[in-house]
């Protein structure tokens, strides 16, 4: 990895590198075979191709000509890919070769023992390699859905579907005609204009009482501190269909459901308790003497409040308003409950745009809406760095 | 019982209608409940634009809650707060909301606009009109769509119902509705029962089993849907090769998105959709809502819809003025599950046999889907 190696290596025995190397073909044979209609049949011929290009790799043509082999195993993915699937089939041939030319001898000629300490035993090198395929696994686990939506948005056709045309990568596959849609479809621009309208005074409302809350509660004096937290941080805990079913009937009695104003307070109930973590958090790292030292300089409580301890825990001020945004923003049950036609945000359509028509329109939002979730969190990340590195907690 | 109803009802039309509706005393904007989708922009193109157009400062809202209108109107009535004018509910639905009170009954004749001859509104609907509450809008089906491209070679196309249930000749994957209504009544008129004793047979606990035992030779490769666009989307895929849904979402795939499918209607199942006005709006509200019920049901009205969508018109006197398709240009008098080259062989529903009966037959469907 970083130039030198901990453990020297050494070929391994055919009898060991063989069988491994063929699992994993056969592993990658399960798939080919599947989207071909016989699983079995993929994983024998797999697992049989990759023991005979191990053989040839590591035995006929040996380490002398590595380069070569590594170009000649990588041309065979890419050209048994092209004639079994077209464009799409290169691409998978490309990555496949890439692999397999490198685990050839990878495994082969026991490189994955350089960079671990030597006195392993084989299994805690197994539980070393079988860790990060899990946390590998985990990490294609949360993220594939999230990626196969977006190629999905372009989609020519209005069905959730991968056409052959967008398989082979066909231009005429693709379009935009649901980001224009999207940006032209009245109902959608009234629940864009909903959300944006909504989201900012309840993120606003949220983080001026979150943060006033959290402030008086981290001054020793205040009586009940633990419960009061609790409280407060409950709308958090409590399942949100419960909040929702609560606030719709006493929003109903006190006529605030069905107003864009109810809306607005119940999303700020949802966000107050973001602020209070994040500002409670900040505030530990918060000198109080620096409160009392503007006090003796004359200061009132107000401007001490602004001018010394709000610039001091900003950060965490704001990135609780964004945990607040993003909340109102993508916050679906409570707006059904406690709004009405005319409060219909972007989450609330997409929930009834799956159910009653499955059209590509809410995969070109969701696109959208991810691409602003992942700007507010890169935001925030930022924030947070910068924080730690102004309090001295992290060189940077 | 059904006298004090009629009565309740007359004096709520008398006070509505007897206030010397006008202008100023209708509220100025109404939300319309429906189902969201290529029907809903059918209803607002045929019936919500042309109405705001001749009412200015008039204001109309969509809410696409029809799926959940029972249990909202519930909510509503106990919260003491309906927020809602107008309801597009199935006929099935009208009549569970009309029974609870939760729906205003109305006098068709009185409330609805009479055919162009002079027909009565009550005439003109006919046996439509299955609740004193309900004014229907479409007649439509759920009935079996299908992937050309998948029928297997050397075999013609399928043809009646039963083919959905014979693997042997059309394998692969179908889509049912994950409720009974339909597919019991579907799987015995397969297992050889006569048209008009599929009720007598589905009363008795044998003919439940024989139901769901024939339902039980396809089970393992039934796609359960509980939403109308599923299948269409299925059948997109390719996932499955024959699947029920509605007539409409059928023709929207094959006529507006060019998809490789077609239409199987033998044993369509009619239903009915259509307006419940809800109970306790407020004077100004409810006139609003009359005054646009009114227009939005005549006869013109109706059979602008079917330019949108293929469902048939409620109103008789509508089936001639129905034209072609608003941008394609199509007859659409021939994909109309009423058109008689479709209705063939056609499987008619029993709302009050379903009424009596869906809570014991939805527990045991459910149970036997789970074994």
């Amino acid at each position: 990895m970083n130039g030198f190696t901990l453990t020297p290596v050494e070929t391994k025995p055919l009898s060991f590198a063989l069988p491994v190397i063929g699992a994993a073909g056969g592993f990658a044979g399960l798939f080919v075979g599947t989207a071909h209609g016989s699983g079995a049949m993929g994983i024998a011929i797999g697992a049989v191709a990759l023991i005979l290009l191990a053989y040839l790799a590591l035995v006929v043509f040996g380490l002398g000509q590595e380069k070569v082999t590594r170009w000649g195993i990588f041309a065979l993915f890419v050209i048994t890919g092209f004639l079994l699937a077209a464009l799409p089939g290169i691409v998978l041939g490309v990555l496949s070769g890439l692999f397999f030319s490198w685990f050839i001898f990878w495994i082969g000629e026991g490189r994955y023992r350089a960079n671990l300490a030597p006195y392993l035993t084989s299994g805690q090198v197994l539980w070393h390699y079988t860790f990060r395929v899990i946390c590998g696994a985990i990490f294609v686990f949360l993220i594939t859905p999230i990626l196969v939506v977006m190629p999905l948005s372009f989609n020519a056709q209005n069905f959730f579907t991968f056409t052959p045309e967008m398989l082979r990568f066909d231009p005429a596959g693709y379009s935009l005609k649901h980001y224009q849609d999207f940006f032209t479809s009245s109902g959608w621009q009234q629940a864009l204009r909903n959300s944006l309208a909504i989201a900012p005074v309840a993120t606003l409302l949220s983080v001026s009482f979150g943060t006033l809350a959290a402030i008086g509660l981290s001054s020793e004096h205040v009586p009940f501190r633990r419960a009061i937290m609790a409280i407060l941080i409950s709308p958090m805990i409590v399942p949100l269909i419960i909040s929702a079913a609560g606030m719709y009937f006493f929003y109903s009695r006190i006529g605030l459901q069905g107003t864009y104003f109810g809306v607005v307070l119940a999303h700020a109930a949802l966000g107050i308790p973001f602020v209070i973590i994040t500002v409670t958090a900040t505030l530990v790292g918060f000198d109080r003497s620096l409160t009392r030292a503007a006090a003796n300089m004359g200061a009132d409580p107000v401007t001490t409040f602004f001018r010394v301890q709000m610039p001091l825990i900003l950060p965490g001020v704001i990135s609780g308003g964004l945990f607040a945004f993003i909340t109102s923003f993508d916050e679906v049950v409570v707006v059904l409950f406690v709004g009405s036609a005319n409060q219909q945000t972007l989450p609330w359509r997409m929930f009834t745009g799956l159910r009653e028509q499955i059209s590509p329109t809410i995969l070109a939002v969701a696109t959208i809406l991810v691409v602003i979730s992942i700007a507010l969190l890169t935001t925030l990340e930022y924030l947070r760095r910068r924080s730690e590195r102004l309090r001295g907690m992290s060189p940077g | 019982m059904k006298l004090t109803k009629t009565l309740l009802a007359t004096t709520a039309l008398t006070v509505a209608a007897g206030t010397a509706v006008t202008a100023q005393d209708m509220a100025n904007s109404m939300t319309i409940v429906s189902w969201g989708g290529a029907y809903q922009d059918s209803q607002d193109k045929a019936y919500v634009q042309p109405y705001l157009a001749a009412n200015s400062g008039v204001t109309a809202t969509w809410d696409e809650s029809s799926a959940e209108a029972v249990a909202k109107l519930r909510a509503m009535n106990e919260a003491g707060n309906v927020t809602w004018d107008l309801v597009d509910v199935v006929a099935s639905d009208a009549m569970r909301l009309c029974d609870e009170g939760l729906a205003l009954e109305l006098d068709h004749d009185e409330v609805l606009a009479a055919a162009p001859d002079g027909t009565s509104a009550s005439d003109d609907f006919g046996d439509l009109i299955v609740s004193d509450c309900f004014v229907p809008q479409i007649v439509y089906s759920t009935t079996f769509g299908y992937r050309t491209d998948m029928v297997p070679e050397g075999v013609e196309p399928p043809s009646t119902v039963c083919d959905v249930f014979d693997l042997a000749k059309y394998p692969g994957k179908r889509s049912l509705q994950k409720r009974p209504i339909d597919n019991m009544e579907w799987a015995l008129y397969c297992d050889g029962v006569a048209k008009d004793e599929i009720y007598d047979v589905l009363g008795t606990d044998e003919g439940v089993d024989r139901a769901l035992a024939k339902l039980g030779t396809i089970k393992d490769q039934v796609v359960w849907w509980s939403a109308g666009a599923e299948t269409p989307q299925l059948l997109a895929d390719g996932e499955v090769f024959i699947g029920s849904t509605y007539n409409g979402r059928l023709f929207s795939a094959i006529a507006e998105q060019n998809q490789p499918i077609a239409m199987m209607w033998d044993m369509q199942s009619f239903d009915l959709d259509g307006w419940i006005v809800p109970a306790g709006l407020p004077a100004d509200r409810l006139a609003r809502v009359m005054d646009f019920l009114k227009f939005a049901t005549d006869t013109q009205r109706l059979a602008d819809q079917a330019a949108y969508i293929s469902y048939g018109p409620a109103r008789a006197s509508s089936a001639p003025l129905v034209g072609k398709h608003a941008d394609l240009g199509i007859d659409m008098a021939p994909h109309m599950p009423t058109d008689p080259a479709n209705a063939g062989n056609v499987h008619i529903y029993d709302y009050e046999w379903w009424a009596d009966n869906r809570d014991d037959l939805d527990a045991k469907f459910q149970s036997w889907l789970a074994q």
